[in-house]
């Protein structure tokens, strides 16, 4: 029998994710997929998955999911305070849901995106090599759409460990999603601001404008004059700083544009994204300039943070 | 050349600050070449510059650096003139008049001037299916529209200062619209989802003609 979950309701935005389509931006397609792969990754290790399989990214709101069949899954990320037949239950832990059982949320605690892995992986259309939704193009993920009340999801196959619940991943281990400082390392064009935009830009506090979303957050913060010729436009990458003539740099996250030729002043580091991921509009944040080789540091501890999931599955 | 990190996973190569077919064509072998490595997860040739990303478990910046110093002194493959694609154009777009206006040309004269060369792809990016074409004849240059329109209809026939391009998804937009075409740059159900590849040729000719 393949285990089924019956959406009941699906909160704001839910869309299916996976780590994206690194392939496709050749073409002009946005990589996508989760917006805090850590999260992602965790949840699809704690049910016994490989971290690249589907699962469901919930923004600021969960669903409502009812299990047609027994089946193992883990949330992880954002705490919308997760309820199993309205009994609370613990995030970042595997657990079963038997057949009938209702999963919902009662309200957001902290964070933004919450994401909820099934043992197996969710079924989703594949599109350039990517379960990915991406909403511009309509594709990928559940017919290139968010959830809506009524679909039916299904498991895509037999997880890759065997399931066992109350798997965990201890609090020490996850990003330290409290703290809104994102590190970023010097971009190609930070010298295009004058060393007083230099030291603002690491010094100043930001907050998220209102019109961001998947695609990229506007900063407001103090405005920051980058001088010099127009560039040509180049590759751009997940978490570069661009500074537009407005002056308001703008946070490329995982649905940004391929290319563009507004100057790079910063890149927030891979190990500060999944923290990126979880601001929501009118939040503060700070970005802070650190070097190449502690960026690295970083992102080694949180990749070994999820590697003690993978152990722990033997 | 100058590299530089973008992140701790990724960096760029600035070739050059031209917009030069020839730097051009250097960035996109240079990218084909750095994409069949085994440390490399993208990479990506802008108009004169290759954007890398790599996996971190491999490679390290110098590392990196290193390669593509090396890769690019190399002399470039001779690479086969890209395709060549023919596209009919409505010039009947809602900017024409007011940029024969501005650029005191009739209508017929920037049909004429649009259609006369055979423009490079220089790059393929942005959105799905865009391309940046160019270069555009000097008679035509103009900065981009002071106010972007909110959303541009899929088709549109575009330019701005040396460039050209056709939005393939209604999508915002700040280029002076002059004409329209029914042929499809994003093609989703295909791989790769796109008519035009970076190297390619595009020549536009008049439908009503």
């Amino acid at each position: 029998m393949i285990p089924t979950l019956l959406v009941e309701s699906t909160g704001v935005l839910t869309t299916v994710q996976d780590l994206g389509r690194l392939n496709a931006v050749s073409a002009g397609v946005q990589a996508g997929g989760a917006m805090d792969r850590f999260a992602h990754s965790a949840a699809n290790l704690l049910v016994g998955n490989d971290p690249g399989l589907a699962t469901l990214e919930c923004t600021l709101t969960g669903p409502a999911l009812v299990a047609e069949h027994t089946c193992l899954i883990a949330i992880a990320g954002a705490d919308f305070d997760p309820r199993v037949n309205g009994a609370p239950v613990s995030p970042w832990t595997s657990l079963f849901l038997g057949p009938g059982d209702r999963l919902t949320f009662a309200g957001r605690r902290n964070g933004a995106r919450m994401y909820i892995a099934v043992a197996g992986g969710f079924e989703a259309d594949r599109w350039l090599g990517s379960l990915s939704t991406n909403l511009l193009a309509g594709r990928g993920g559940r017919e290139g759409r968010p959830l809506k009340a009524g679909d039916t999801l299904r498991v895509a196959g037999e997880a890759r460990k065997p399931g066992v619940a109350g798997r965990r991943m201890p609090e020490q281990l996850r990003p330290e999603y409290g703290d809104h400082t994102l590190h970023a390392v010097a971009g190609p064009h930070l010298k295009r601001l004058d060393p007083d935009g230099r030291r603002l830009l690491f010094q100043a506090t930001y907050r998220v404008g209102r019109d961001s979303d998947r695609m990229g957050y506007r900063l407001e913060g103090p405005q920051l004059i980058a001088t010099g010729d127009e560039l040509l436009s180049f590759g751009l990458v997940a978490g570069a700083v661009q500074m537009p003539s407005s002056g308001q740099p703008i946070l490329l996250m995982a649905d940004h544009q391929t290319a563009g030729g507004y100057p790079v002043v910063a890149t927030v580091v891979s190990a500060s994204l999944p923290i990126a991921a979880q601001l929501l509009p009118g939040d503060e944040l700070r970005l802070a300039d650190i070097t190449v080789e502690r960026a690295q540091t970083m992102r080694r501890a949180l990749a070994g943070a999820l590697e003690t999931l993978r152990e722990g599955a033997r | 050349m100058r590299i530089s990190p973008l992140g701790d996973t990724a960096l760029l190569a600035e070739l050059s600050t031209r917009l030069d077919t020839a730097v051009n064509t250097r960035a996109i072998a240079l990218a084909a070449a750095l994409k069949k490595r085994r440390d490399v997860r993208q990479a990506i040739a802008g108009y004169a510059s290759v954007t890398v990303q790599f996996d971190p478990e491999l490679a390290t910046h110098d590392s990196l650096s290193a390669a593509i110093k090396r890769l690019a002194a190399k002399r470039p493959p001779m690479t086969e003139p890209g395709r060549l694609h023919r596209i009919p154009v409505n010039y009947d777009g809602p900017d024409i008049a007011a940029v024969g206006e501005r650029l005191q040309l009739t209508r017929e004269k920037i049909i004429e001037l649009h259609s006369r060369p055979i423009y490079r792809v220089f790059l393929v990016g942005f959105v799905p299916g865009w391309a940046y074409l160019g270069p555009l004849p000097k008679e035509l240059v103009l900065p981009r529209r002071a106010v972007p329109r909110t959303l541009v209809p899929a088709g549109s026939v575009a330019m701005a200062g040396r460039q050209t391009g056709i939005y393939p998804l209604p999508t915002p937009g700040g280029w002076h619209l002059i004409g329209r075409t029914s042929v499809k740059l994003f093609l989703p159900d295909s791989d790769p989802p796109c008519l035009f590849r970076a190297g390619d040729r595009v020549k536009f000719f008049s439908a009503q003609s």
